[in-house]
């Protein structure tokens, strides 16, 4: 395996981190909770990222302010719901299933849907395959073989 | 039947056209206020003052002190940079007699003060959200935004960006004077 | 001077582009043969014209003429001369030059490499190539010019952002446009089959090497721009789901789809119409996109250019050249010729369903990009923003199924086929990725059994690419060096860009469910573990830069018994006032080790740097995989039966030679 490395060092550009060592709660369980909430709210000041990724002021104090809520003991869900209520479903990333967003959830599987339903009567229009005609006779196939050239 | 499948796509794409063309006069991070006709949310806020006994304007206030007329509630900072651009249209609607009240979001109390003491002081109240919980309870995406509270503590308007003087002749202004015809 | 003579160039580039969209097209229309060459020649003067301008925009910007104003706004002294190059398309009006050129080459490429494309065909897909180019210099030269004077000129410009000051901005914007202006190309052939009401297979055949030619450079594209992101935004993001990005992979999924379909209609005649809508389709979305980047309509890290009166003008650009197109589908297609019939388990049944799937996976794009627009003007007060968990939740199961077929589509015989015949030739390849998913779920435990079976799948389109090629080496006499050498490059083709999906896929299934991070506070001395990785930070200490000041931190990276040193920076840049932070990585065939250092913060200990560590596995598959594909998809571009001369008819009734894929 060693052989196969390749010691390639790259130095790449990145933006300032987000989550802070500071802002970390204690118990690994909550964090890794707080992480993956974090990862489904959106940064409402920023320019389309989570506020798990971004580095404004907000995103930070809406981290802060998630972390809190777990420790309160809140669940997962509850957490989200306090972030909506101040803010709308516009936070989340993942947008609710409700009436508004039916077209955007079911929409993909409708198209793959009704679009095998078209192929399948389209199929049932046209047989699924000429059957074939009667073999040619040895007459029609010198002569096809004298246009087209012997087959290979 | 056979022609009616080949008209969809046009007709998909004239639908997409016209959701295109409306998209273009929105703009995508205007968040609208979640707040509209709920009660203001609960905060007691402190004051910027340095020696509050001297300078009672600038010693806070809490929410629960929005009850019994129409208020101004505006979300500043020094940091902020169209707040000096709102100013004016503060200070007009402070002299024309409708209380406006300010909180400085994350914003050190010593900054506020010198930036008040630069351009004035247009408020009735000034109160410090340095953490930025209040302001995350009611929804601040950016400074200035400035709500408009009535005689019964419920936001009843919220205006994203300064005031401009066409935007408080023509749409606060006349919500104001309804609000305190209001019983 | 220089501005001058590349603005006139640009004028000069629409008149003869306005001609070239009238002349050619009566040409075809009355049988004139003069018209018809005209058009070829209007198109290599057009191309020579926007090169002549494209010239002076960078030899402005080489010279950092601050005298033009787009030279000011994007480029300083002590900015590299590549950077100061490469600024040309770095900004909204140079990007829209570069548009402009790529379109105007690619019409040069029909004249010159079209020659044996009927000559009313060529004529006009010139004169359609040409009136969208008549479209975009008008835009350009009326909307944003690059040539615009600054008076005074300042002594030094607003330097580039520093994260474009990178080499993936010296590729990464040429390749994209290359890909997606393109499908400009086969949305001409689209037009021009229904205004000659027909889209035969000669059409098709003539068609398929230019949807190569756009769907190859915008595969690099778009790898490029992952991995890009990955090393220049960090932490193990490569894909994020963001407008602009789904904005270069729909005309992606399209394209792919299309290069499918035309190989049924080249081969049988069938899908005719819907190879047309398909081409129509992928030039659409790649004017959609361009619109979308750059209309302001829906926020983006990417965004370059937020003005919603240029969003009107190309929205009125993509309502003509898409209404135009879609409305002569509604009225011509219905009457063309539908093709030969074939079986439901056959390679043109494949090929079918390939292409379902696909437009399924471009409608989940497409719904979770354009969604808040939507509502926006359905339902304002409930606004809503699609991020990556819808894309993940939706997007992935739906490709399984795609994926799956991938590798059964080149075992299906032609016209008719028995699935008992398809299943013995998979056999030992479904064996083979089961035993892998089965094996990997219990040696790295159930709860990663979603990553097992994308290693898995990768492995089984990995062994289906191999048994194309098997079937092709291995003929009756057991092994022979002679069929490997002639091996059609199309075959080689097909091997490489399936191997490259089953690549992509095994990186991505490796890095969602194998992926480690730690971020802490660290002092010199320290040690942390992330997943495999022991990083110890030996020093840290202050580096001057050609255009900024830095902060290096070093790090000793210990991993399964070797050791590596990495490096990170974090960078101030002394004239816009930017800080950056440069990542050290390690790369191995088995995955990347990552370090990024952050701001000085204190925690229990005492004062110390933010550190981030990850460890990303199998992460250079995802763009190893994209280069093999590109590479597939540039030896199908070579194979000789493509560029066939003057179509050899035996007699009327042989058609000319096919190719087998």
């Amino acid at each position: 395996m060693r052989r196969l490395v390749l010691a390639l060092t790259l130095l790449a550009a990145s933006p300032a981190a987000a989550v802070l060592p500071d802002e970390m709660l204690k118990d690994p369980a909550q964090e890794h909770r707080a992480r993956a909430i974090s990862k489904d709210l959106r940064c409402v000041v920023c320019q389309n990222q989570s506020i798990d990724d971004s580095d404004a002021p907000l995103a930070r104090d809406l981290r802060l302010l998630v972390r809190e809520q777990i420790a309160q003991g809140k669940s997962d869900a509850e957490v989200r719901d306090y972030v909506v209520e101040r803010y709308g479903n516009f936070v989340l990333l993942k947008p609710p299933v409700e009436g508004d967003t039916l077209l955007l959830w079911a929409g993909p599987f409708a198209v793959l849907l009704l679009g095998a339903a078209g192929l399948v009567l389209w199929r049932r229009k046209v047989p699924a395959a000429t059957p074939d005609a009667a073999p040619l006779t040895d007459a029609e196939r010198a002569e096809l073989d004298r246009l087209a050239g012997p087959r290979n | 039947m056979k022609r009616l499948i080949f008209i969809l796509p046009i007709i998909a794409f004239a639908g997409l056209a016209v959701f295109l063309g409306l998209g273009l006069t929105k703009d995508p991070k205007e968040l609208p206020s979640q707040l509209i006709d709920r009660p203001l949310p609960e905060f007691a806020l402190p004051g910027i003052a340095d020696t509050p006994e001297t300078q009672p304007e600038l010693a806070g206030f809490a929410s629960a002190s929005f009850k019994g007329e129409p208020r101004l509630l505006n979300i500043w900072a020094s940091w902020c940079a169209a707040c000096p651009q709102e100013h004016p249209v503060l200070e007009r609607i402070a002299a024309e007699g409708f209380p406006v009240y300010g909180i400085a979001w994350k914003d050190k109390p010593e900054d506020s003060r010198r930036w008040l003491a630069r351009y004035g002081n247009p408020y009735a109240g000034v109160a410090a959200d340095e953490q930025g919980r209040t302001a995350i309870d009611l929804g601040v995406t950016g400074v200035p935004e400035t709500f408009i509270i009535d005689k019964k503590g419920r936001v009843r308007f919220k205006q994203i960006g300064p005031i401009s003087p066409e935007v408080w002749e023509g749409q606060i202004r006349p919500l104001m004077q309804q609000l305190r015809a209001e019983a | 001077m220089l501005a001058e003579i590349g603005h006139f160039a640009l004028i000069l580039a629409l008149l003869v582009a306005a001609a070239q969209a009238v002349l050619p097209m009566l040409g075809a229309a009355r049988g004139d043969a003069a018209l018809m060459a005209f058009g070829r020649s209007a198109a290599g003067l057009q191309a020579a014209l926007i090169t002549i301008a494209f010239a002076c925009l960078m030899i402005l910007f080489g010279q950092a003429d601050f005298s033009v104003a787009l030279v000011a706004n994007h480029s300083a002294l002590s900015q590299p001369l590549p950077y100061r190059l490469a600024a040309t398309w770095g900004n909204h009006e140079g990007s829209m030059l570069l548009w402009v050129l790529v379109l105007a080459l690619y019409g040069a490429g029909i004249a010159r490499f079209g020659d044996n494309l009927r000559a009313t065909l060529q004529a006009r897909i010139l004169a359609v190539q040409a009136m969208i180019s008549v479209a975009f210099l008008a835009f350009a030269l009326f909307t944003s010019n690059p040539f615009a004077r600054l008076s005074p000129a300042p002594l030094d410009g607003a330097e580039l952002n520093p994260l474009l000051q990178d080499p993936g901005l010296v590729f990464h914007p040429p390749l994209l446009y290359l890909g997606y202006v393109g499908f400009s190309v086969t949305f001409s052939f689209a037009v021009a089959a229904l205004m000659e009401g027909r889209a035969d297979p000669a059409w098709a055949r003539w068609m398929r090497p230019w949807v190569l030619a756009a769907w190859v450079p915008l595969t690099c594209g778009i790898t490029l721009g992952s991995f890009w992101a990955y090393y220049e935004l960090g932490w193990g993001g490569w894909w994020f789901w963001d407008p602009v990005e789904n904005a270069s992979f729909m005309p992606w999924l399209l394209g792919t789809a299309l290069l499918h379909s035309a190989i049924v209609t080249e081969k049988r005649g069938a899908l005719a119409g819907w190879t047309i809508l398909l081409a129509i389709l992928a030039f659409s979305l790649s004017l959609i996109g361009t619109f979308l980047v750059r209309s302001g309509i829906l926020t983006s890290v990417h965004a370059f250019a937020v003005d919603p009166e240029r969003g009107v003008f190309i929205l009125a650009m993509i309502i003509g050249a898409t209404g135009t197109a879609l409305g002569l589908f509604a009225l011509r297609a219905p009457q063309m010729k539908s093709g030969a019939l074939f079986g439901s388990i056959s390679r043109e049944s494949g090929l079918t369903i390939n292409n379902l799937i696909l437009m399924a996976l471009t409608a989940v794009v497409f719904l979770g990009t354009f969604y808040p627009v939507i509502m926006e003007a359905v339902n304002p007060a409930n606004k809503i923003s699609v991020g990556p968990p819808y894309y993940n939740l939706v997007f992935a199961p739906l490709s399984v199924p795609l994926l799956l077929l991938v590798t059964v589509g080149p075992m299906l015989a032609w016209k008719r086929d028995e699935a008992a015949s398809v299943g013995r030739k998979l056999l030992i390849p479904a064996m083979l990725a089961l035993g892998l998913f089965a094996g990997l779920s219990l040696w790295l435990g159930l709860d990663k059994a979603a990553s097992a079976f994308g290693l898995a799948l990768g492995a089984w389109l990995i062994l289906g690419a191999g048994l194309v090629l098997g079937k092709r080496w291995w003929g009756a006499g057991g092994f022979s060096w002679r069929l490997v050498r002639t091996t059609p490059a199309a075959t080689v083709g097909l091997a490489l860009a399936h191997a490259g999906i089953g690549v992509t896929t095994a990186g991505i299934a490796a890095m969602s469910g194998f992926a480690a991070e730690t971020i802490l506070v660290m002092r010199p001395g320290e040690t942390a573990q992330a997943g495999p990785l022991a990083v110890t930070m030996v020093g840290a200490e202050e580096v001057p830069g050609p255009n900024y000041r830095a902060l290096r931190a070093r790090f000793a990276v210990q991993q399964g018994g070797g050791e590596r040193s990495l490096v990170s920076e974090r960078r101030l840049y002394t004239v816009s006032g930017n800080q950056t932070t440069e990542a050290g990585i390690g790369v191995s065939i088995a995955g990347n080790q990552y370090v990024a250092i952050g701001d000085v913060q204190s925690d229990g200990r005492g004062q110390g740097l933010v550190v981030r560590i990850y460890w990303h596995p199998l992460v250079g598959w995802i763009w190893f995989g994209g280069l093999l594909m590109a590479m597939g998809g540039a030896a199908s571009l070579s194979d000789r039966r493509f560029r066939i001369g003057a179509p050899q008819v035996r007699t009327g009734l042989a058609p000319a030679l096919v190719p087998a894929e």
